[in-house]
This record gives structure tokens, sequence and C-alpha cells, in this order.
């Protein structure tokens, strides 16, 4: 179902005045909680998101133990005044996919090996809701991770590329998402470039998903920067206030 | 990055190869490169490359002095919390008294805390810890505080040092769990300086020129109660 | 659940027996308090508490539908409260315990029965349709004295809450209507002293806990105790006391943050 307004004009600008593959406004911060083990809030365009680490720690009950390695469960949830109609508080059947996929991200760049029978539980509250938050809060949980000493393979970002108005383009915002031809979020491990989540809904050729595959892969890259600056930022910040 | 003459470096960070190298503690190999792991202090030995970790939980390493809190006493043994990803256990056997069987409550309950050394980590991260040792006992009275692990060293500083001026000026009895337990035993004013200089010390770890200043702090709030 | 060493509970314990407190504080004395509103852009009105290191972040929905069958000409009220895992290494995913329970009735009651949201001016067609109003409480940071800042964080949501009239075709969007509101103050009881708005280590070991609300007047608008201790007259006085001059101190807090909203 399909508005009459006009995404993307002639000249690539769209409604928010951003060009194809420029991202919105993002802000990181890492360590903003005390009882969490780690954290981090993100804005994202119109995204507010809250990501506490907690662990490694003994999961229980017993029966759910990995006698291996740890098993990461990271919950995404979305509270009930953060999108336009109220949500009823609790897990949707949504939220328990978008859960499902981001723990599986997460555990192929966390050493789950170094702890057998923990748990790494990630919580990802949304708090004000505009696209794309299934990538905010992944790229979220990445700073998170390492505020909390959780040891990586790598510091997990993720992006959406999409197509509206029938062109690629970057990082949907809410009428892009709404309204647009396709979506396509994605998770990477910037270093290796391998994929850790991959999900799209909608209508693109195959030369149209390649596009959008290098435009979100692209705008991982960006953010990555974002977060690493973020991360080292707070270590600084201790050492500027102090000299 | 680099304070207090030590660089910083984060996960996923390339710091050398195994060509020239080796991969030591909080780094890993992939295909001939040697990461970091973890957000902490680069330190090089020989040809091995280490990271010493800047946050993150305690992870406990046989022989390290701890202090517990006593979570559940079991017929044969209690389990512990030692601020580690995992609980301890504690057998019957580790412990100096005589128990009969069933009666181990009436030496450590639910609360009690204890200065342990551990004993033995297995593959599975299975922790035991012991009191058999003249130096390891059930600690009484004083005030008891968590503090992040990586900041231990810190506290404890160069030799000692550190934690030798805190007790030199506030005198206090303090000790110092590796696995960042810390529990303080003075007069209210002590202990409550003891406390700040700790705090600063968390806050500021990273920085040049700290003893100085704990230093400063220390004598300051040791004038103010004379 | 995390077990709390009795060396802490009985040093606690101790300095208030001498008049002290662990964070150095007097006995009736509240930790800094923040309050940030208009935070949420989806929300019709939201608000940010801090009180120390406790967060609790509470946000206002609007929607229109059928009023309560025994109250046909007023809007509805519904508060609710999330104690995400987020907040504490104790809290539990899944749904409402009892203390959400008991946190989301005691900030209700509190704005419902000092009929704080003027809901008689919340009708749309007398006995069909209202405005229902949704009170959403999350927490977000979890260092004791979660009553007192869910409800100034209530609070303050409400005092710069926008009525979506617009959104629903009846008309422009308007403040919602509020009348000077009643603020909640908590105290616990550790061996019988007791202390203003505790701080998670001491209320992890407090034997017992009162809350009370009082208003501008300096009347009682709602109280509710709270744990399996017990109290005695002259102790309740003493919490009443403290929460009217605290209370007094916090409405002036919660005056000055509607002024300056994010809006």
């Amino acid at each position: 179902m399909k508005s009459d307004i006009e995404l993307i004009n002639s000249e690539g600008k769209r409604l928010d005045g951003r060009g194809p593959e420029d991202l919105r406004k993002i802000k990181i911060e890492a360590g903003v909680l005390h009882r969490a083990d780690g954290s981090c809030s993100i804005e994202w365009g119109g995204n507010k998101i809250l990501v506490a680490v907690y662990g490694p720690r003994e999961a229980v009950p017993r029966h759910c133990q990995n006698p291996l390695r740890a098993i990461v469960q990271a919950r995404y949830n979305m509270a009930a005044f953060s999108v336009e109609d109220r949500k009823r508080p609790g897990p949707d059947r949504r939220s328990v996919e978008i859960s499902k996929v981001i723990s599986e991200a997460l555990e192929k760049v966390i050493l789950t090996e170094q702890f057998p029978r923990a748990t790494v539980d990630v919580n990802i509250e949304v708090l004000d809701a505009e696209a794309g938050t299934r990538c905010a809060g992944l790229t979220a949980a990445g700073v998170a991770l390492v505020d909390a000493g959780i040891p990586l393979r790598d510091i997990p970002v993720a992006c959406a590329a999409g197509k509206i108005g029938g062109r690629v383009v970057l990082d949907l915002g809410k009428e892009e998402d709404n309204f647009g031809d396709a979506d396509l979020p994605i998770a990477i491990s910037p270093r290796t470039g391998e994929v850790l989540l991959l999900q799209m809904d909608g209508h693109l050729t195959l030369d149209e998903f390649n596009q959008a595959y290098d435009l979100a892969v692209k705008g991982c890259q960006q953010v990555s920067e974002m977060q690493k600056k973020a991360i080292t930022h707070k270590y600084q910040a201790i050492v500027a206030e102090v000299e | 990055m680099s304070t207090d003459g030590r660089q910083i470096v984060i996960p996923s960070q390339e710091l050398g190869d195994t060509k020239t190298h080796k991969s030591g503690r909080g780094t890993f190999v992939e295909r001939g490169k040697i990461y970091s792991e973890r957000i902490g202090f680069l330190n090089i030995q020989g040809d091995m490359i280490h990271v010493v970790p800047i946050t993150g939980r305690y992870d406990p390493t046989p022989g390290d002095f701890v202090i517990g809190i006593v979570e559940e006493a079991s017929t044969s043994n209690w389990m512990v919390d030692i601020n580690a990803p995992y609980p301890a256990l504690l057998h019957v056997n580790e412990v100096p008294w005589e128990i009969d069987f069933g009666d181990t409550e009436k030496y450590l309950n639910k609360g009690d805390t204890i200065l342990a050394k551990v004993l033995q980590v297995d593959e599975s991260k299975k922790l035991q810890i012991t009191l058999n040792d003249r130096n390891l006992f059930k600690i009484k009275g004083g005030h008891i505080i968590d503090v992040e692990a990586s900041k231990v060293p810190r506290i404890i500083g160069k030799k000692g040092s550190m934690i030798a001026l805190i007790k030199k000026y506030t005198r206090c009895r303090i000790f110092v769990g590796q696995n960042g337990r810390i529990w303080i035993d003075g007069d209210p004013e002590g202990i409550e300086n003891a406390l700040q200089a700790i705090n600063k010390i968390q806050t500021e770890a990273l920085s040049f020129g700290l003893t100085n200043r704990i230093e400063e702090l220390l004598k300051k709030d040791a004038k103010d109660v004379r | 659940m995390t077990v709390v060493p009795a060396i802490k509970r009985d040093y606690i314990t101790k300095l208030a027996e001498q008049g002290k407190r662990i964070d150095g504080r007097n006995f009736d004395h509240y930790r800094k308090i923040e309050i940030e509103t208009g935070i949420v852009n989806k929300a019709e009105g939201s608000a940010r508490v801090h009180i120390g290191n406790t967060q609790v972040l509470v946000g206002i929905k609007m929607d229109v539908g059928e009023p309560f069958p025994d109250s046909p000409n007023m809007g509805v009220l519904s508060t609710a409260a999330e104690l995400v895992p987020l907040a504490s290494p104790d809290f539990e995913s899944g749904p409402p315990r009892e203390d959400a329970i008991e946190l989301a009735r005691v900030v209700d009651r509190g704005v419902r029965e000092s009929k704080v949201v003027e809901v008689e001016k919340l009708v749309i067609t007398p006995g069909e349709k209202v405005w229902v109003l949704f009170i959403d409480i999350h927490i977000l940071d979890y260092d004791g004295n979660l009553f007192d800042a869910a409800s100034l964080g209530a609070l303050a949501a409400l005092s710069t809450t926008i009525v979506p009239a617009k959104r629903f075709e009846l008309g422009e969007d308007y403040p919602l209507p509020m009348i000077e509101p009643p603020i909640s103050c908590t105290a616990v009881k550790i061996n019988n002293v007791v202390l203003f708005d505790p701080c998670y280590d001491e209320e992890v070991i407090a034997d017992v806990r009162l809350t009370v609300a009082t208003d501008y007047n300096g009347d009682i608008r709602a109280m509710q105790k709270g744990l399996n201790g017990s109290l005695t007259k002259e102790e309740i006085q003493k919490v009443i006391k403290g929460a009217l001059d605290n209370g007094q101190e916090i409405r002036k807090k919660l005056m000055h943050s509607i002024g300056k909203k994010n809006v």
C-alpha cells in the first residue's frame, strides 16, 4: 500500500533533506548506567535506545547451560510509549524474533568458549522508535559489550539500506520504511566483512540487491568508526578531566 | 590513545604478527595476525603480546586471595559469591574446622564474609576455594565494598605502595581481594577517608601523578579529623 | 538474587545508630534530583528522573476509548510499571511481578485519588467516547527509591503532556488539564532509625518502608507501607514530617522543570 508522497525527488533529495547515501544523525555514548556491567545509549535519527549487558554470569536454570560455551541472550523490548500507538508491555512476536536474530549475530563475535555454562545477557530497550531500531539496538549492544569487558572477535555493527521511489538508498527513515519498496537491515563484523544479521522484505532485482548490500555495508563501516570513537572517548575523558 | 605511558587498545585492533610475536592474555589469533579481544592496556613482554583489561568481571586464578560472601550452605560444602561469573565451591575439607555432617551452617552461614584463596579452576570453569591457611579466615566487623576487578592493581599500587599509603593515613586495617572486593576496618572517619581515597583511585585510575594526588587527599583528610 | 553481606548490613546499621549514612547524607535528605521533560518524541508526554543513581523514564500515551461503565463522564487512567532487566542484575524478564504491580498501583492512586489529572475534562462524548491516558513507568537504573522517582516522573510527564486531539480529528492539540500535584516521599526504617530516600544498599536491608504523599496545603493524600517490619505511631509521624518538608522542596523542583520543558 503506497502513499502519494514523493519519498525521493529527481535530484535525489529525501523527505528529511538527506541524499541517497546519507545516514541520519547518530550519537553514541558508552557506560551510561550504574548497575549494568556494560551499557550504551544511542540516538539514531528519531530512535532512542538504551542497552545494558550483564555477564558473563552463570546461566540459570541449569538445563539452559551449554557445558562448552556461554549462551548469548539478547532481549529486544519496546517501551509502551516508544511508538505512535501505545504498545502493550511485554514481548510480542516481533520482539521475540528480533531478539533471536540479534542473539545469533552477537554469538558469532563473542568469544563464548571462554565462559562455559555462563550467559551473556544483552538488554535492548527501545525508548523512542523511528525505523531501524534493530540496527541501532545491535550497534549499541556492540559498544555495551566492549564496555562490559566481554571478550570479542570484533565489535558488531548494523545498518540498513532500502529502496524508495525506485532508488536504492541508505538508512531508511520512518515514512521510507512504511511506504518504500524494500528494506534490508544488515549487521557485519567490520574487521572481516562477515555478515552476522541479514533480513530483507520488499522487492529488489538482483542488481538492486547488490547495490543495497554494498551501500548497507558502507553505512556499517561509517557507523563502526562512530562506535570506536564513543568507546575511546569514555577513557580519554577520564584522563583529560584530571590533567 | 595513550595514558599513563601505556597504550589503550580496543577489541579487533591488530597488535602484531605471529611471525614475530606470540599471542598472550587478552589476545586472539586469526590468519597469522594477533588481535585484541578486550579494551585494555597493551603490554608487550619480549615476544609476547598481552592486553591487560580495563573493564570486565573478575577472572579467577588459582592462588588469588579473594573476599567471598557465602550464598548457600549445603551438607558438605558452601557456595560462595566471589564476584566472578561463577560461584565458588568451598568444601568442608578445605576449612580449618572439624565439621560434623550437616553442621555446615554452624560455621558459615548465608551472608558471612570470608578471606579465602582460589584453589582450582577446571576446564568448565568450576571454581574451588579454600580457607585452609593461617592467613585465611572469616571476616568480622568493618565495612565491605566492591570495586572493578581491573582497578585492583592500581589500588594496591607498585609493591603495595598505594594501599600502604591509605592504611598509614587512615589507620585502618584493609584487605584488598583480587576479585575487586575490599574490606576496611577502623574508626568511622578513617573508614570514610579510606573510601574517598579508593573512589578517587577508581575514577582517576588511568591518569598520571595519581599517587601524589591521593597522598594530598589523605593528608588533608587526616588533618581535618584531628 | 544478590546476597547482602552481613558485614555491610551491620555497618549501615551501626552508622545509623551513630547518626550517619554510608553516603554521608543526613537522615532526612534526598540525593541529587534531576528532572528532564520532553524526552520521548513518540509519547504525548515524557519525563526522565534521576534521584542519585536511580533513573526512571515515564511516558504518557493517549488514545480514544470507552469510559468505564461506572464512570461514564470521566476519562480513563491506566498505570503500568516495567522493572526491566536492563535496570538491575536482579530484575528478571517476564510478566510484572508483585513489586512492579505494587509500584504501578501506588503511582496510579497518587495520580487518580489526588485528582491531579482533571478526568472530567477528558470526556469527548459522555457515556460513549473519552480520552484514555496510559502512564508507563520504565525503570532504567535501580539504586533504591523507585516509588519517589516513578511518582515524580509521572507527575513531570503528565504536566508536560499535550493531548493529541489533531491526530484523532477532535480539534487542536492542547495541554493536559492538571492541578497542582501532591508529592510522594519515601523513607525506610533500619533498626529503629528512619532514613529518607534510601539508596539500594539501605533499601535491601530495611525492615519497613513508608511512602507518604502530601499536597501544597500540607495535607496527606496517600500512604503506603511496604516490607514485613512494623512501625510505631511516632515513627509514622516522623515520616509524615519529613515528607512534608521534602515534599515542598521537591515540588519547587518539579514546577521549575516543567517551566523549562524540552518541547
